[in-house]
């Protein structure tokens, strides 16, 4: 897939949304419709997205899009998926689109049940490391270490290990992604759009206002948390009963830590890091887990 | 009950897909991406990455600025490898 | 007149097994459920009839019910037939879902099978939670018979379904009361049921599939000034239901040859100086309670509420219009104002400017028995009073 036939692809998120400049989310819902295509539905939860489409009567977004309750988009969309069997419908996407609060904290229990059934959905969770919608409040997907408006002083605990406990589940493709390197998330949506059975992304999903950055550095900031390790890009599919992990090209540099940008070089800009030497420390620990947990399931991997 | 005589009982909840469903976003501008063509070598990263789907690529043709849309966030110009886009700020 | 030869097969079967039959019968595609005493016979049946093949559905078994009542919205959007049941906490626990289901428009039915609100835990008969709904938009049909729960379950899809409804409909019984006891149900002919019900659905107000529709987005945001139209838009439906409901039961009885009545039925109430109001499983206990006090020379009759939401407020007026006492029983009490249908009784008649005493007799909360003589003595008391 080159870019040329990337460019003539038909763009399902529409100019005229009201996301605040610079949104990480956007950039990835772009490239994740640029990869569905029109035959999708999008099963959306309160959060960013259900805001920024807009108001009705008009949408910005160009794709079937059924907003939900909070907790329950997972559920819906194993009702929808199940149902256009049922009719004996080909060729469509039911697509959990989602935040961390929607997907790791309020709906984890209902996103958790569809995959461990196995439903025939593709759950996305961008993650902006925070309760964004309702104005920056902690999630589980917050670092540790961040200002938020409920920890003021700085999250304690450690950012959930979300991705990887989809690989204990019943899932047939897990990945993580990053807007900086939207060609990757392109090729992972793709991918999971041609399996049957439950398929989980990641997006770590840089936010201006909620990480307190200029907002032209989204994409910067995005390469950063590759490049220092922070978020890795991996992508791990079902064969044979087997999971088969590979590390994405951008992230392979960075198994060895010594190739790893240092720490400030990311949250420098990020004024949601306030003591900048404890947010080093957790972040520190954050990566090593991260990383301790890939080298595990790397060892394991098979080719089936 | 004239609440009730005038409405329809299928009145619901259901919007369509526009372009400048919360109008023309421009609006939001501070600072405008402006692109020196001299610079250019259409490599269309400023098209991958702006939000806002505010800037036009065809392949082979230089990328273009919807002011109508863009919301002058500074990415294309952040991203651009040959620096060839400048923020420009918006006159009264 | 209908060409099937034969109509029924007769079975005594329990008031949970005749809910799975209704919906079996009126060929429900989609399953979403999670148990729940005293539900769980309800799901059980209708897995193994789909694992033997005999009912030709889907079973999404969700890890709650807050997901029973997503998903069975999700596959009611797509337009496919989808049935839940639950009960009490399971209930509460799906309730954002359940309105958020009729806001949605999504035709789909659900059986509660009435069960007290904890704490304490207790498993028993009480109508409290399905009353909890009662404002949320949903066509509530409280059958008072075994066969009844399986025909309403029919007629629950046939007015939930009709273009000019669009609601959703639930169907209660009585836990353990009705649930969990047998009585001979006729177990109708599937072809005799199709005539009735068409196999596949119309389509609902927007349909969540590819093939039918262009994209669409469903639920965003709507501003303050143009809210109220999406309110009175569902209202307007569920006034709508009550003709529909009057065609639906009376089509319903002169193809199965039923005698439902749609609203209400009453019991001895021509001559009646007094009334007992009440619905599902207190309702035929006060009818022997009836015979029990006229034996003793009162003039007493009753008044069974079949069709709750809609309430039926011109046909109660009709029917208590001149009695000079009316006595309703109530499983259920909302607490700080009472009991819920005596409540509703009283703004009935207050509407029509019809002056009558109501009493409300609040019995078997939490399965505490309901007896013709705890019926009596209560309204004794008052008479006495």
């Amino acid at each position: 897939m080159s870019l040329k036939e990337v460019i003539e692809k038909p763009e399902l998120l529409l100019p005229g949304h009201s996301a605040c400049p610079g949104c990480g989310a956007v950039i990835s819902l772009r490239w994740t419709l640029k990869a569905l295509g029109k035959r999708t539905i999008l099963v959306i939860p309160a959060c960013c997205t259900s805001v920024y489409q807009y108001i009705w009567p008009t949408s910005a977004i160009g794709v079937f899009v059924y907003n939900v309750a909070f907790a329950s988009a997972a559920a819906v969309a194993s009702g929808i998926s199940n149902a256009l069997e049922i009719k004996g419908r080909k060729d469509y996407n039911v697509v959990v689109w989602g935040g961390d609060g929607g997907i790791l904290d309020i709906g984890f229990a209902t996103v958790s049940g569809a995959a461990e059934r196995g439903e025939n959905i593709i759950v996305i969770c961008y993650d902006n490391e925070a309760y964004m919608n309702t104005g920056i409040q902690r999630s589980s997907g917050t670092p540790g270490g961040a200002w938020t408006t409920t920890t003021p002083l700085g999250k304690t605990e450690q950012k959930k290990a979300a991705p990887f406990i989809f690989l204990l589940h019943n899932a047939v493709y897990v990945a993580t992604a990053s807007p900086a390197y939207p060609l990757d998330l392109y090729n992972k949506v793709k991918k999971a759009k041609k399996l049957r059975g439950f398929k989980y992304i990641h997006i770590l999903s840089p936010c201006p206002p909620g990480w307190r950055y200029p907002e032209n550095l989204t994409i910067k900031l995005g390469k950063l948390s590759v490049e220092t390790g922070y978020w890795a890009l991996w992508e791990a599919e079902r064969i044979n009963g087997k999971m088969k992990f590979t590390l994405s090209p951008p992230s392979r540099p960075y198994l060895d830590p010594s190739k790893r940008k240092p720490i400030e070089e990311y949250i420098k800009h990020q004024r949601r890091f306030r003591d900048k030497e404890i947010a080093k420390k957790l972040i520190q620990e954050w990566i090593n887990y991260q990383w301790s947990l890939i080298k595990r399931f790397m060892s394991e991997s098979s080719e089936g | 009950m004239e609440e009730l005589e005038k409405v329809s009982h299928t009145m619901a909840p259901i919007s369509k897909p526009v372009v400048g469903a919360a109008g023309k976003t421009g609006a939001w501008r501070i600072f405008r991406p402006v692109i020196d063509y001299n610079k250019c070598i259409k490599c269309y990263q400023c098209w991958m990455y702006c939000p806002d789907i505010a800037i036009e690529a065809k392949w082979n043709e230089y990328p273009k600025i919807n002011y109508d849309f863009c919301k002058g966030c500074g990415i294309c110009a952040n991203v651009c490898p040959r620096q060839a886009i400048r923020m420009v700020r918006e006159h009264e | 007149m209908s060409k099937v030869k034969a109509k029924f097969i007769l079975d005594a079967i329990t008031g949970n097994y005749a809910a799975a039959w209704g919906a079996r019968l009126s060929r429900i595609k989609m399953v979403a459920a999670y148990p729940i005493t005293p539900q769980t016979t309800i799901v059980e049946l209708l897995a193994e009839w789909i694992d033997r093949g005999e009912l030709n559905a889907k079973m999404i078994r969700v890890e709650s019910e807050h997901s029973a009542m997503a998903a069975t919205l999700g596959a009611a959007a797509v337009g496919v037939r989808a049935f839940t049941a639950t009960s009490s906490q399971g209930f509460l626990y799906m309730y954002e879902m359940v309105h958020w289901t009729a806001r949605a428009r999504a035709p789909a039915v659900m059986a509660v099978v009435n069960r007290f609100i904890g704490p304490p835990w207790n498993i028993w008969s009480d109508w409290t939670d399905a009353l909890t709904i009662r404002d949320g938009g949903w066509i509530m049909i409280w059958p008072t018979e075994h066969q009844e729960i399986l025909d309403s379950i029919i007629q629950a899809f046939k007015i939930a379904e009709d273009k000019r409804v669009l609601l959703p409909a639930l169907v209660t019984l009585g836990g353990m009361t009705m649930s969990h006891t047998a009585a001979p149900v006729k177990i109708w002919a599937q072809e005799l049921v199709d005539e009735y019900l068409p196999p596949e659905p119309p389509n609902p107000l927007y349909v969540l599939d590819p093939d039918e529709s262009e994209p669409f987005t469903f639920g965003n945001i709507v501003l303050p000034e143009d809210t109220p139209q999406h309110v009175w838009a569902i209202e307007k439906s569920m006034r709508n239901a009550h003709d529909v409901i009057k065609a639906a039961v009376k089509e319903f009885n002169e193809l199965f040859g039923t005698n439902y009545a749609p609203f209400i039925s009453t019991y001895k109430t021509d001559d009646a100086d007094y009334v007992i109001v009440s619905m599902g499983d207190a309702y035929t206990t006060c009818e022997v309670a009836v015979d029990m006090l006229r034996e003793k020379g009162i003039k007493i009759g009753a008044i069974k509420i079949r069709t709750y939401r809609p309430f039926p407020k011109e046909e109660i007026a009709k029917a208590i219009d001149g009695v000079s006492k009316v006595f309703v029983v109530d499983r259920d009490i909302a607490f700080g104002m009472g009991g819920i249908l005596a409540t509703d009784i009283k703004a009935t008649l207050f509407d029509f400017k019809i002056d009558t005493d109501v009493h409300e007799v609040i019995l078997g909360l939490g399965g505490a028995e309901i007896s013709p003589e705890r019926v009596i003595s209560r309204i004794e008391k008052i008479l006495k009073k």
